[in-house]
C-alpha cells in the first residue's frame, strides 16, 4: 500500500483510479481498460515526475522522513552478506539506534554503521525512532577502533532526527560519547564513507558522518538543527518549519554547492521507497568503488590527514 | 556658590555619564536577589561575594584575571565569510552581527590571547556568551582552531574557557562542521605533547559540548553552570517527566563522572598554574600553594582570599573524594 505525502495528492488521485479500473477489470472480463490505465498511468508518472522536479527544501524533509523510505536495515539487507551485527558499548547498555558490525560488500569486508529508525511501532520502539544513546556512540568508537586495527573501510549510513535528549542519556554523557565518536572519525588510519541516507540531524549525525568521502541522496536532509525546532528559536514560531528548512539550506544540492558533501545519490522519480531496489544498487556502486579506488597508495596517515584537512578547509572558501 | 560649579556642572556630568551607569549600578543576584555594586562585583571577578553565585563575565576580564598581572597578547584571528546563507529569520543575520558587535566591542564570541600564568606561557582562548549567546559559527570555529594551532607554534598548553547556547543556526550546516573542524585542532595539540585544559561555564550547550568542549585532558566546571546537550526544556518535552534536581549543573555533571572538578573561579588560576605545571614537567613554583585546604571557606574568605589558596568546590559542599567510590 502506497502512502502518499500530501504535495502528491494529484498523483495520488490517479493513482488510486488505475487501481479501481483494474479491480473493475478483474470482476468484469467484458470491459477493456487497458488503454485507459496507460493513458491514466502516463498522467501520473507525468505529475509526479513534475512536483519532484521543483521540491521545495520542506517537500524534501517530507521525503527525507517517508514512512516507507528505505532504512539502514534494508540496505544491510540487500548489500552486505556475511552480515554479523556486534551488540553492546562493554561499558553500559546495548543501544539498538546504531547498529554496529562486519560483513562484505560485493566480497569486501568492511566495518559498517548504521542508524536505524525502523518501519513499523514495534521496530521503531526497539530502535527509538533512530536516536541514539550515548551508549550507540559508544558502541560506534569501539567498532571503529576494531576497524582501524584490522584495516577495514568504515561503511556509516545516517538516517536520524538527532541524538536522544533524555535525562539518562544526559547523565551518561550524550555530549562526550558524540564528541569522542566524532574524534574517533577523525582519527582512523583507514578510509570512512557515509552516506546521509534520509535525515542527517545535527550532532547525533556527524559523530559518525566525519568521512573521507560524504555522499547524500538526492532528497536526503542534513542540518544542525530539524526545520520544526529551528523555527521555534529562530521564528518563534514552530509552524514557520518550511521557511527555516528553506533558509537554513539543508538539501543535498545545497550541501553540494557549498562544499560539504562530496556527491549525491540521484533517487527515482518519486523518491527512494518507490524503488527501493535502484537506489540500494547505485549506493552499493559508490560504496564499492570508493572502497576499491580511495586514496590508492595512500598510507593510513595520509588518509587520516586527507580527511582532516578536508574538514578543517570547510566554509573557508565561502564568501 | 558657584552656580555653574554646582548645578550646571554636575547636571552636564551626569548627562555625559548616564550611558555608563544605567542600569548597570546595582546588579542583582540572579540566586539570592541581594543587591550588589557593581565595583564590587568587578573587583570579585563577577562572583557575588555572600551567595557565591558566579556571575557571566565578559571575556576581556576574564583573561585580564587569569594571567600574571592581568598581562596578555591577542592574537589576531582568521577573516571568515560573514554570512554565507544569506540567512534571515526575524531579522537579518548581518543585522544581528552588527548589533553584537556595537555591543560587545567583539568582532565575534572567541578571543584567543597568550601570556604567562604563574611565569610558564600559555594560550588561552575565551567564548564569550554576550556575543549572540557565544553561538559556534565560521567565526568562533575558527578562532579555536586559531589558538589551537597557536599553542602548537609556540609549544603551550592550551586553555579553553567555554560559554555558548550552542552552534549559530544562522549558518546552517556550515555551523555544524565546526564540530569536527575545532576537533581536528584539539587533536593535533595533543599529538604535538600539550595540554588541553577545559573550563566550562555558565551555560555550555548543544554542539559546543558535544565537541571541544568535551575533549579536554582536564575538564573544570565553574560552580553552579548549566552544563549539557540537549536543552531541559526539549527533554521535558520529549520525555513529559519532571528533571531531577541540580540536573545539567556543573555539580551534577561532576557526581556523574563528566567533569574532573568544579572550581570555584578565583582559584583557576592556582588550580590551572599547578596542572599546567606537572603536565609540562616544569619546575615547583613557589607562588603556587602546596596544598589545598582541606575546610571549605565562606564566600565572604575567598572573596578576601582572593586568589592563590587553591580551594576548590565551594558551591557544593562535598569534597571531592566522596563521590570517587
Amino acid at each position: 500500500m502506497q502512502s502518499y505525502l500530501d504535495f502528491e495528492k494529484p498523483v495520488a488521485e490517479l493513482e488510486g483510479k488505475i487501481a479501481e479500473l483494474k479491480s473493475l477489470a478483474q470482476t468484469d472480463d467484458a470491459v477493456s481498460i487497458s488503454d485507459e490505465v496507460l493513458r491514466l498511468q502516463q498522467r501520473a508518472d507525468d505529475a509526479l515526475k513534475d512536483i519532484y522536479r521543483k521540491l521545495t527544501p520542506w517537500q524534501k524533509t517530507q521525503v527525507a522522513r517517508h514512512p516507507q523510505r528505505p532504512h539502514f536495515s534494508d540496505y544491510c539487507k540487500a548489500m552486505v552478506t556475511e552480515w554479523t551485527p556486534l551488540a553492546g558499548d562493554r561499558k553500559f547498555a546495548e543501544d539498538p539506534a546504531i547498529q554496529a558490525g562486519f560483513g562484505r560488500i560485493d566480497g569486501r569486508p568492511v566495518a559498517i554503521l548504521g542508524q536505524e529508525k525502523g518501519n513499523d511501532t514495534e521496530s521503531r520502539l526497539k530502535h527509538n525512532f533512530g536516536m541514539a544513546r550515548p551508549e550507540g556512540y559508544r558502541k560506534a568508537v569501539r567498532l571503529m577502533e576494531m576497524a582501524d586495527r584490522f584495516g577495514l573501510p568504515v561503511v556509516s549510513f545516517v538516517d536520524t532526527a538527532g541524538a536522544y535528549p533524555g535525562i539518562g542519556a544526559e547523565e551518561r554523557g550524550q555530549a562526550e560519547a558524540i564528541a569522542r565518536s566524532t574524534e574517533k572519525c577523525l582519527e582512523l588510519g583507514v578510509p570512512n564513507i557515509a552516506l546521509v541516507i534520509g535525515e542527517g540531524g545535527s550532532g547525533g549525525a556527524i559523530a559518525i558522518a566525519t568521512a573521507n568521502r560524504v555522499l547524500m541522496l538526492e532528497h536526503a536532509i542534513y542540518s544542525v538543527i530539524s526545520p520544526e525546532p529551528g523555527a521555534a528559536i529562530l521564528f518563534r514560531d514552530a509552524g514557520r518549519a518550511q521557511d527555516m528548512a528553506a533558509a537554513q539550506k539543508i538539501t543535498a544540492q545545497d550541501l553540494l554547492s557549498m562544499g560539504i558533501i562530496d556527491a549525491i545519490i540521484e533517487e527515482p522519480i518519486g523518491g527512494a521507497h518507490r524503488k527501493p531496489d535502484v537506489v540500494i544498487a547505485e549506493a552499493k556502486k559508490q560504496i564499492v568503488d570508493f572502497v576499491d579506488n580511495f586514496g590508492d597508495g595512500y598510507g593510513p596517515l595520509e588518509i587520516r590527514e586527507h580527511r582532516r584537512e578536508k574538514f578543517l578547509a570547510m566554509g573557508t572558501a565561502l564568501t | 556658590m558657584n552656580w555653574i560649579d554646582n548645578v550646571v556642572r554636575p547636571k552636564i556630568r551626569s548627562f555625559l555619564n548616564r550611558r555608563e551607569v544605567e542600569e548597570n549600578l546595582w546588579v542583582k543576584c540572579p540566586e539570592s536577589g541581594e543587591m550588589v555594586f557593581y565595583r564590587d562585583l568587578e573587583a570579585n571577578q563577577w562572583v557575588v561575594p555572600n551567595s557565591g553565585y558566579h556571575m557571566k563575565i565578559k571575556a576581556k576580564d576574564r583573561l585580564a584575571n587569569f594571567f600574571d598581572d592581568g598581562h596578555y597578547d591577542t592574537i589576531a584571528l582568521p577573516a571568515v565569510p560573514q554570512d554565507p546563507l544569506k540567512f534571515r529569520d526575524v531579522k537579518r543575520y548581518t543585522d544581528r552581527l552588527k548589533e553584537n558587535r556595537t555591543k560587545t566591542g567583539m568582532e565575534d564570541c572567541v578571543i584567543v590571547a597568550t601570556g604567562k600564568l604563574y611565569d610558564r606561557p600559555v594560550t588561552v582562548a575565551v567564548q564569550d556568551f554576550d556575543f549572540l549567546g557565544g553561538s559556534l559559527g565560521m567565526a568562533a570555529g575558527s578562532a579555536i582552531v586559531k589558538g589551537l594551532e597557536t599553542a602548537v607554534e609556540r609549544k603551550e598548553p592550551f586553555v579553553m574557557f567555554v560559554a555558548s547556547g550552542g552552534a549559530r543556526m544562522q549558518e546552517g550546516i556550515l555551523s555544524l562542521m565546526q564540530m569536527p573542524r575545532t576537533t581536528v585542532a584539539v587533536q593535533r595539540l595533543k599529538e604535538a605533547g600539550l595540554p588541553y585544559i577545559v573550563v566550562i561555564t555558565n551555560p555550555t550547550t548543544g554542539g559546543v559540548t558535544a565537541s571541544y568542549a568535551m575533549l579536554g585532558d582536564i575538564q573544570i566546571a565553574e560552580p553552579g553552570a548549566t552544563i549539557g546537550f540537549a536543552g531541559a526544556r526539549v527533554i521535558e518535552q520529549t520525555i513529559r517527566e519532571k528533571l531531577p534536581k541540580g540536573f545539567q549543573t556543573s555539580e551534577y555533571l561532576r557526581d556523574h563522572g563528566m567533569v574532573d572538578m568544579v572550581v570555584h573561579r578565583h582559584n583557576l588560576r592556582a588550580t590551572i598554574g599547578s596542572l599546567v605545571g606537572i603536565l609540562t614537567k616544569a619546575a615547583a613554583n613557589d607562588d603556587i600553594p602546596a596544598s589545598a585546604p582541606s575546610r571549605s571557606l565562606t564566600m565572604r574568605e575567598v572573596a578576601v582570599a582572593a586568589e592563590g589558596d587553591g580551594e576548590d568546590d565551594l558551591a557544593a559542599d562535598a569534597p571531592v573524594a566522596a563521590h570517587a567510590e
